[in-house]
């Protein structure tokens, strides 16, 4: 209850900021508008404007929340012009694309903790592959899958877990060595074979560190999902509604699918909160 | 892993006569664990450790010989920083001597702890915190491949033991400091170990429950004919406990003495009076004494 109060305050505070930021960016278009008409006009009629324009720079809260309902419900779920088909598109795309950063980061984790070797033989390969700019690889990767006939989904699926698993990785790394010495020692004094210490001591260990990582790579791995429609041409996806709109100059529309990215961004991670809360509830946390 | 099914096939095979297995065997368990009489627990021969730190070398132990008899109950008694802790980790094969030998059992430590062969209580219950009471006692029999009968019936057995019935269900953090230990005691029981390595197992803990721990821990080497090495800062608990105490000298860790403590194997903290406790009470003390000076 008491954290309510700061967030409506916030809350508040960012979006006078926006109207603010509405009327100012948009005011010398609005002038240009009147005086190209010929009419006179009073202050109250110029902010009226900058908040009502019909290719704002920057459109005010309700106009993309009108253009947010609308296209959210005022078209069936599978019309192309329908809000939620285009976030269901980039949605799927995260969630396969989330699964297999999180299974290839988690393995990886893995190996690296288990081998030392394959520490040295990986890591420079891995952060190496984190710095090479994603917008210049993702159409090189659809480009290539679809000369193979992988179309669709998969393709911007595995963009999407590329940039994901990283983060995944070091944390679990960091999760997986974990355990402190008395814990390890108490498995050798039994002598726990390596799959029998993974069981039971590291991998219950790194479990808060798993869901920490999850957090991050969840929305890494829908802005990868983004990032990889924007060079399939723009068919479907919030990517395709970012591009188009950027087209046509609808920054109404580039702001609709914005705030469709930022309630997707939430709802995953408040649902990645959640299941670690279940988690560690279950397993004993100090509430 | 192959062992790991079969658990019974890791019980050393005892001889016939087993003199300090108590009639009723009721908390000894399966009782094939008990070592023989008379043979050697544990036998070091000129035992060196040096640990590598960053900053030079650390002479932990030098030239340590022991010989401690299956059934006996051992103290190790010695200033902070002796090398206590480094002795009992060479005899659970966590540390690898620099120079000597030992044998736990007649075997490598190794081999020893491959099989099972001892229970180590840390100064800290390290609990994993994830695991509830009752999992933390079932852990190590899950790790041995005892079925789930039999986990639940040596868990409701050890958790009796050291009264912790009721706190099954409880996390680690739920418990007292005592409670954990005690908790953790279990644990080291659950698999019936014929030896039982303690560092410093009730430091933490005040007066009051550690007398009540030491009578019980006593009861229970009595009833089950354990091998136990015992690491104490406490002198009135050293003699109290023991059949023998082993004096430590500052480091690097030397034995300085080595007394036995005759006293009844039935013993009550009225022993603490007699003239014979105090006696052996102060040769303790004068045997920690005279390493301290050692080293001025
Ligand atoms: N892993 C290690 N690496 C380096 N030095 C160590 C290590 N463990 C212990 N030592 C050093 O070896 C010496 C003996 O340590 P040990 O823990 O055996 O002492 P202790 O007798 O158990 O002391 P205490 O009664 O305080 O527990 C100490 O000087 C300690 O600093
Ligand atoms: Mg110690």
């Amino acid at each position: 209850m008491s954290e309510r109060g700061p967030i409506v305050v916030i809350v508040l505070i960012l979006v006078i900021l926006w109207y603010a930021a509405a009327i100012l960016m948009n005011a010398s278009l609005v002038r240009d508008t009147f005086r190209r008409a010929e009419v006179k006009y009073s202050l109250t009629e110029l902010i009226a404007g900058t908040l009502d324009a019909k290719r704002p720079v920057v459109p005010a809260p309700q106009q993309v929340v009108a253009q947010f309902v609308d296209s959210v419900f005022g078209y069936p779920p599978d019309s192309p012009r329908s809000l939620v088909y285009h976030s269901w598109v980039t949605l799927s795309a995260t969630v396969v694309g989330f699964a297999l950063g999180a299974v290839f980061g988690i393995v990886l984790a893995i190996g690296i903790v288990h081998m030392r070797t394959l520490e040295k033989s990986l890591l420079p390969w891995i952060i190496f592959s984190q710095t090479v700019p994603i917008l210049a690889i993702a159409p090189i990767v659809i480009v290539v899958l679809g000369a193979i006939g992988i179309h669709g989904l998969l393709p911007k699926s595995i963009i999407s877990a590329y940039l994901c698993f990283f983060p995944v990785t070091i944390g679990m790394v960091k999760g997986l060595t974990s355990p402190d010495p008395i814990q390890r020692d108490l498995m050798r004094t039994w002598s726990a074979g390596p799959t029998q210490v993974f069981r039971k001591l590291r991998w219950p260990s790194s479990v808060p560190f798993l869901f920490a990582s999850l957090k991050v790579a969840v929305t890494i791995s829908l802005v990868g999902a983004i990032v990889s429609e924007l060079p399939t041409g723009a068919q479907a996806g919030l990517g395709a509604r970012l591009l188009t709109g950027s087209y046509y100059g609808q920054t109404v529309q580039i702001w609709a699918a914005l705030l469709a990215a930022a309630i997707i961004a939430a709802v995953l991670v408040a649902a990645i909160d959640a299941a670690g809360k279940w988690t560690d509830r279950r397993m004993g946390a100090r509430i | 892993m192959a062992f790991a099914s079969a658990p019974k096939a890791l019980i050393r095979p005892t001889g016939p006569a087993r003199p300090v297995e108590r009639a009723t065997g009721e908390i000894g368990g399966t009782g094939g664990q008990t070592a023989e009489a008379g043979a050697l627990a544990v036998s070091a021969r000129g035992v060196s450790l040096t640990y590598q730190t960053r900053d030079g070398a650390v002479e932990a132990l030098a030239n340590v010989d022991l010989q401690i008899g299956a059934g006996d109950f051992v103290s190790l008694i010695g200033p902070s920083g002796c090398g206590k802790t480094t002795l009992l980790r060479v005899i659970a094969d966590l540390e690898h001597p620099t120079a000597g030998s030992i044998l736990i059992n007649g075997v490598t430590p190794e081999e020893a702890r491959r099989q099972r062969h001892y229970g180590y209580i840390f100064q800290a219950p390290a609990l994993y915190p994830w695991r509830t009471i009752e999992r933390n006692v079932a852990l190590p029999l899950e790790i041995m491949g005892f079925d789930a009968k039999e986990r639940r019936r040596r868990i409701d057995k050890y958790l009796k033991l050291v009264n912790l019935s009721g706190f099954e269900r409880k996390f680690p953090w739920q418990l007292s400091g005592g409670m954990q230990q005690r908790a953790s005691i279990a644990r080291a029981l659950s698999f019936e170990p014929a030896m039982l390595l303690m560092d410093e197992p009730f430091g933490a803990l005040d007066e009051i429950v550690r007398d009540h721990l030491n009578e019980q821990l006593l009861r229970l080497w009595d009833q089950t004919g354990k091998t136990v090495v015992f690491v104490t800062h406490s002198i009135p608990e050293a003699v109290f406990l023991s059949t023998k105490i082993v004096v430590m000298s500052p480091r690097p860790g030397r034995i300085i003495d080595v007394i036995s403590c005759e006293l009844p194997r039935e013993r009550t903290f009225e022993i603490r009076e007699t003239p014979q406790f105090i006696k052996i009470a102060q040769r303790v003390r004068a045997g920690l004494r005279s390493g301290q000076s050692y080293d001025e």
